[in-house]
Parts: C-alpha cells; sequence; structure tokens
C-alpha cells in the first residue's frame, strides 16, 4: 500500500494527478447442494419459501448444524488462493434486523476467519503483473429476498436463499485502476469456476461485489473512502470505480471533504449515488454464536484437500506455454474459462508432449474460428454446436493434406450448422483437395494459355505467380492443393 | 463500567424494544447492577487458560451436503400474521 504510486494508473484531475485507492469485498456463493446451516436446497428460484427449512426460518428452537461439504470449498478456496488456513475459526452473530433476516443476525465469522491472507496474481492485457493481497475468507449466512414493487403497501419476502453459504473474500487495498478491479474480479472468478467452488454466475448473483473506493494525490495518506455495495457486472464494476473516483476528486478540488459513507451503484445512470436512508453508525454487537462450537479443521483434512486441487489458471497457463509452445497471449485466452481449456486439450487428443495434434493450429481454429462464431451467437462453449472431436477430424483433413484451410473453413461451417461427420461430409460433397497432378496440369495450361501477359510479367516478377494461383484455385473451386498448384506454375512459367 | 440513561435508550433500540422515558432510569440500574455482577469474573486470573467452548470436549457436529428439508411453504409461513401466494407479507421496508 505504501508502494509509490504507479504513473501510469494516475487520474489528471484540475489541479494536478490523483491516486485512485481500491478494495474489493467479494461476496460468492459456495457451490453446493443444501445450505450453510440445513438441509434445505440451494437451488436458484423456485416457488417462495420451497427451499427453506425450519431452521432458515428461525424458528424457535431451531439449532444450525453445519454443512461439511461448505467448510471444505472454503478450504479449497483458500488453497487456490494461496492463503493461510486457519486450524481453528469462530462463527459470530452479526446482529441487525431487516425482514430478510429472520434470525435477527446473520452467523458470519468475525474475529477468526476460515481463511487467512493469501495473494492473487493478475496479468494485465499490457503484460503487467499486479499482485493482489487476500485479507481473509470467511463463510456467512445468505439472506432472504424482499420485493418492494409487487404490493403498494406490503414488502414481499422469501427465504429461498436465506440460509445459502456465502464466502466474503476481502482484498487488501492493492488496487490502483478500474481495469485492474476489473481484472482482479475477473481473475478471482476464473479461480473460484476451475475450483468449482462457486459456479460465479454474476447474472444470479452468485458473484457479487462491494468496493471501497478512495483518492488521495500520489504520497499522501489515503483519503476517506466510501462502499459501493452489490455490484454484480464486471463492467459495473469498471464503471463504478470510475465514476466514484471522478466524483471525489472533484468534491476535493472544489474544497469539499469526502464523507465516509456507503453508496449504490445505479447501472442506468452509470453512475454512484448516496443511499438514501442514512444508515444509523454500523454496531452489529458481533459476539460468538452459542449454537455452535469452534469450528476446528485437522491438518490431515487440509492435506487431503490441497493434494485433490485441480489444476488451476496459472499453472495451466504455465503448461501450455511449456508444453504445447504457445504465446503468452493465446494461452491466456484458452485458460480465460475453465470450459475452453478442456475444449482445446480435448481437441489436441492427449496431454502433456503425447498430444497428436499441432497445438498452434488447434489453438488457432479454438481461439479464432470456434470462439468467435460462439460470440456471434452469444453461444457458450459447452454448447457448441462442433465438438472438439468434430473438430479434431477437420484438423486431421487439413493435416493429411485432404483438404485446404479454406475448404476446412466451410467444413467447419455445415458441420455447425447441419452436424455430421467431417470425414463423410468431404467425401460426400466432393471437397476434397485435388492433388492429382494430371487434373491440376489441364487447369494450369488452360489458364496459363488464356494470360499471356500475365505470363511475361511472371517472368520479370516472381511474385506475380500468387495471381495465377488464386486463378487456378478460383477455377477448382477451392479444392485445388495450393502447394502443388504453385509447383506446377513454376514448371510450366519457367521460373 | 457504568451505563448512562443515553445507552440504554441506544441499547433498547438495537434491540428493537419499545421502552417509555420513565422507564430509563430503573432499566439502567438494572444493567448496571447485571455489569457489576459479571464484573467480578475480572477478580479470577485466567492467564495462560484456554476458554472453555463446551463442558466435555467434542467437536462440532456436521452434516453431510444433502438436500433433505424444505418443499413445505405451507409449513413456513403458516405463522405467519400476512402472506400471500406463500410470500411473507410485512410492512413495506424500501431502501
Amino acid at each position: 500500500m505504501d508502494a509509490p504510486a504507479r504513473k501510469s494508473k494516475l487520474i489528471r484531475g484540475a489541479t494536478g494527478d490523483w491516486e485512485v485507492i481500491i478494495g474489493m469485498e467479494v461476496h460468492a456463493q459456495v457451490a453446493s447442494r443444501a445450505k450453510l446451516f440445513s438441509g434445505a436446497s440451494t437451488e436458484f428460484g423456485g416457488e417462495a419459501n420451497t427451499h427453506v427449512s425450519l431452521v432458515d426460518a428461525a424458528m424457535p428452537g431451531m439449532l444450525p448444524v453445519i454443512n461439511a461439504e461448505c467448510v471444505r470449498q472454503a478450504v479449497r478456496t483458500g488453497l487456490g488462493l494461496n492463503a493461510k488456513i486457519n486450524p481453528r475459526s469462530v462463527f459470530d452473530r452479526k446482529n441487525y434486523f431487516y425482514p430478510d433476516l429472520p434470525q435477527g443476525y446473520q452467523i458470519s465469522q468475525y474475529k477468526s476467519p476460515i481463511v487467512g491472507e493469501g495473494e492473487v496474481i493478475v496479468d494485465m492485457p499490457d503484460g503487467e503483473t499486479v499482485r493482489v493481497g487476500i485479507e481473509r475468507l470467511h463463510l456467512e449466512q445468505d439472506a432472504g429476498k424482499s420485493l418492494h414493487e409487487q404490493n403498494p403497501t406490503m414488502s414481499l419476502v422469501d427465504l429461498n436463499r436465506a440460509g445459502v453459504a456465502l464466502m466474503e473474500i476481502v482484498s487488501k487495498p492493492d488496487l490502483r485502476s478500474a481495469e485492474e478491479a476489473k481484472a482482479f474480479v475477473a481473475k478471482l472468478r476464473n479461480v473460484l469456476r476451475y475450483l468449482g467452488t462457486c459456479d460465479g454466475d454474476m447474472e444470479k448473483g452468485n458473484l457479487r461485489a462491494d468496493i471501497n473506493v478512495s483518492v488521495r494525490r500520489p504520497g499522501e495518506p489515503l483519503g476517506t473512502r466510501c462502499e459501493i455495495k452489490n455490484v454484480n457486472s464486471i463492467r459495473f464494476i469498471g464503471q463504478a470505480i470510475e465514476h466514484e473516483a471522478r466524483r471525489q476528486i472533484e468534491v476535493i478540488e472544489d474544497g469539499g471533504a469526502i464523507e465516509q459513507e456507503t453508496r449504490l451503484f445505479d447501472p442506468a445512470k452509470g453512475e454512484t449515488r448516496s443511499m438514501r436512508t442514512k444508515e444509523e453508525a454500523h454496531d452489529y454487537r458481533y459476539f460468538p454464536d452459542p449454537d455452535l462450537l469452534p469450528l476446528e479443521l485437522s491438518p490431515a483434512l487440509v492435506a487431503e484437500l490441497k493434494a485433490h486441487l485441480p489444476e488451476l489458471p496459472d499453472a495451466k497457463k504455465a503448461r501450455f506455454m511449456r508444453d504445447y509452445a504457445l504465446t503468452a497471449y493465446d494461452a491466456d485466452v484458452l485458460v480465460a474459462e475453465r470450459e475452453t481449456a478442456e475444449y482445446f486439450e480435448t481437441l489436441l487428443g492427449g496431454s502433456g508432449t503425447a498430444q497428436r495434434r499441432d497445438p498452434k493450429l488447434a489453438a488457432n481454429w479454438v481461439i479464432n474460428e470456434l470462439a468467435g462464431r460462439l460470440n456471434r451467437e452469444g453461444k457458450d462453449i459447452t454448447a457448441a454446436p462442433v465438438s472438439a472431436a468434430q473438430l479434431g477430424t477437420i484438423l486431421d483433413l487439413i493435416g493429411d493434406g485432404t483438404i485446404s484451410g479454406k475448404i476446412a473453413k466451410d467444413v467447419f461451417e455445415i458441420v455447425w450448422t447441419e452436424g455430421g461427420d467431417p470425414r463423410v461430409i468431404v467425401e460426400q460433397r466432393g471437397l476434397k483437395q485435388v492433388t492429382d497432378v494430371a487434373a491440376l496440369e489441364k487447369l494450369v495450361a488452360a489458364i496459363v494459355a488464356q494470360h499471356p501477359d500475365k505470363v511475361a510479367d511472371a517472368r520479370t516478377n516472381p511474385k506475380a505467380i500468387g495471381w495465377f494461383v488464386g486463378q487456378v484455385m478460383k477455377a477448382s473451386g477451392g479444392k485445388a492443393n495450393p502447394q502443388a498448384v504453385n509447383d506446377l506454375l513454376k514448371q510450366k512459367i519457367g521460373i | 463500567m457504568s451505563v448512562d440513561a443515553e445507552t440504554v435508550r441506544r441499547v433498547a433500540h438495537l434491540a428493537r424494544i419499545a421502552i417509555a422515558e420513565e422507564e430509563v432510569e430503573n432499566l439502567r440500574g438494572e444493567l448496571n447492577a447485571i455489569l457489576a455482577f459479571v464484573e467480578q469474573l475480572s477478580e479470577v486470573k485466567v492467564e495462560g487458560v484456554e476458554p472453555m467452548t463446551s463442558v466435555t470436549p467434542m467437536a462440532m457436529k456436521m452434516r453431510e451436503d444433502e438436500v433433505t428439508e424444505g418443499g413445505d411453504p405451507d409449513a413456513i409461513i403458516a405463522n405467519a400474521p400476512a402472506h400471500a401466494h406463500h410470500f411473507f407479507l410485512v410492512p413495506k421496508v424500501v431502501e
């Protein structure tokens, strides 16, 4: 935090440069079947109050019993964030009143969280590496949901979400720009998805962020911060920070002072505003929950979970670069979603150095053709109409010279829209590359005969042969083998 | 540690308990008596003694990650003063 201000990150105000200081609290819903302290389902949606047990509804006499899998998920996440796992942590009651919190308190962890300090390494698109400290991770309950618009005088409360396990992941104030904050959340989301500890679905609110923003002149002490609550998309996180930093700079430059407060981001207007109800100073009166014993983790359990962690994005990227000789850019794109990386490796047809297909060619097809086509149709790679096996066959057909790269794109398109075995498609529709020298010679001879002027051209300027190659390819319907055509032309023209 | 009248009012408000102004003084006395009673514990030397969380040494019981409850919204709202379509109805709260 006391590191010197990075010049490129400064924002220019009317009176000079400003540094933005950002810390995040990310709430990630734990991937589990049942809730943190009850046996009710965590399933999204459903009729009101159908995924609710008497524990979640806080009926008298009900006692919480912790879900072992939620504990394991928190530990896995801590390990994935290179963080310290605390062998003993404590659940506390955070007391406040709101209609969607029937207990009158949220069970959370205050002084003794399950996971302590860790670190996330964020690679920025410009090649810079930002190390973001993790302060802590703790387990807590989600609240229910209130609906205010359905009834003129009453609010509706649905407790389906109440009691679902959340991980609150708190970063250190190590971020210095909206771009860094966005990249941090994207990376964190990716790590959680690789670990399988949170599905990262921001649209459903399964991953959301509170953002602490303050500004200062470089070298000065930290300014007063404002907290922007519950931002649920990476794009909005960027917009909220941009706007909030600008707002704070303007206030200070106009001679005002920043008041510490909670603000909301309004996506429609792209701005943050003070929450209307001025909350009274928070006084949560935390105390250890007498219904729950301290959470003790044996070293054996932690070691076992560690031994079974999946390969995480950083390690996968390094391996792709090392084993497949991919560029950092290609590797980054391929590991950015777990499913993309899986598709790519299935396409290679083997892991490690024993792969069968050319990694560079495979990477190009996944990153350009496949990802481009998926984007255009707003489809997820898991729903790709061209399977890794089908695309693999197309690559094999290119590799053994059966079809040209250009025809391969046509075959890809046919498989995308109609499905089927690429080999059969190529066979039945006569898309095979013509390598039959006799047939090609005929084409070459005809075209050379038609264009004596261009022939003269090509003799003085060998590059002009490209024009002939194009003509022959066209005449063959794209099926001629370009290399063979090139060779024949050189012979025929005599260069 | 001694509680003043303002603290009594604040604690009552935080607990959402309505108290009449004439009750404040009486409650202040009661709270201070309780605190004084508990204060006696500070006379005990506890340095190096681990806090006791349970009378018999035991580990926290855990449940497996299985859905065993829910699916009965009628039971959940059975005692609600007001409800509609299986939602609880509460006085309007707008943030």
